[in-house]
């Protein structure tokens, strides 16, 4: 355990992590935005929501890159990880759907009628179906693993899951939304990547640290489960 | 390295604040007006870095706990 060589103990990325959210926090508040119609000043909301599901995406790679690590090697240690990732992506992916559904609200509704009229439009948005597949699918990694008693059988079945949950991402959240018609923005192309169309100069210089930012807090948090687990595993707790 | 990185992003953060606050020469001798200037936006800010700050440090604290725990082992 005193392998202090590994990232998990290292302090420099957990405070490039604070410090790039607090740049997100200040500059993305402050900085200038494009003043487009409809969106106004939630086009900010770019620093935040779009981010949580960059993180979720970075995270779900992480966990499913663990889950083969686990099915080559059967170490145990890579199970835990496999699975404290795709929590922690479960979470920012489930912030990243909250956060949506209160920025659709303001943009997608009728500003003639109250929200919730909309909202049956809203929720039939094949970009907010596709996402809830995806968590589902997750939610569903969590059951099957927790109803496994056996250690390695848990394991095991878990790694191989998490491979189809993973592969289920892609039609769900990048495919489907992209052949059907849908408000969300950017099923064109690359959204919030496309230098050209979506995004400008100035929004690229905040956007890019979030995603950093964002995503090195979801690690951290990470690790910090990772390593109560393994605590755990060696029989200090419970 | 981890000082390069601080001095990095206070670098960043203060070059940001003062694009922010570029104003006509008229405001530049008011004072005391960051807080209740732009439709008071600053005050959004300082409540977000507050929530963003203590959630950081309640992450740093169970780190903390987490090594304390891992060093008894």
């Amino acid at each position: 355990m005193t392998d202090t060589k590994n990232y998990m103990y290292k302090s420099w990325w957990k405070i490039a992590s604070v410090a790039l959210l607090i740049y997100t926090f200040t500059a993305g508040l402050l900085l200038d935005v494009p003043r487009l119609p409809a969106l106004q000043e939630t086009i900010r909301n770019l620093y935040f929501h779009v981010c949580m599901w960059f993180a979720m995406m970075i995270l779900f790679t992480v966990s499913v890159v663990n889950a083969i690590r686990y099915l080559r090697t059967f170490n145990i240690k890579y199970d835990i990880y496999a699975r404290q990732f795709a929590v922690v992506a479960i979470v920012f992916g489930l912030l990243g759907y909250l956060t949506g559904a209160i920025w659709a609200s303001y943009t997608w509704a009728d500003p003639n009628k109250p929200a919730i009229n909309s909202f049956s439009t809203i929720a039939r948005d094949p970009k907010l179906i596709g996402a809830a597949i995806a968590l589902l699918v997750y939610f569903a990694y969590l059951i099957l693993r927790d109803s496994i008693q056996d250690m390695d059988k848990k394991a095991r079945i878990s790694a191989v899951y998490n491979i189809f949950a993973y592969a289920m991402l892609f039609p769900a959240i990048w495919i489907l939304p992209r052949i059907l018609p849908s408000l969300h923005p950017g099923n064109e192309g690359n959204p919030a990547l496309d230098v050209k169309n979506d995004i400008s100069g100035n929004m690229r210089m905040i956007f890019y640290p979030a995603v950093i930012g964002w995503t090195l807090l979801g690690v951290w948090i990470t690790t910090l489960k990772i390593r109560l687990s393994l605590l755990k595993e060696k029989g200090m707790l419970s | 390295m981890m000082k390069k990185i601080m001095l990095l992003f206070s670098l960043l953060i203060i070059s940001v604040v003062s694009f922010a606050q570029e104003k006509p020469v008229s405001y530049r001798v008011e004072m005391a007006d960051t807080m209740r200037s732009n439709g008071r936006i600053y005050v959004v800010v300082a409540v977000a870095l507050t929530i963003l700050i203590g959630l950081v440090l309640y992450v740093v604290r169970i780190d903390r706990k987490i090594s304390k725990l891992e060093r008894e082992k």
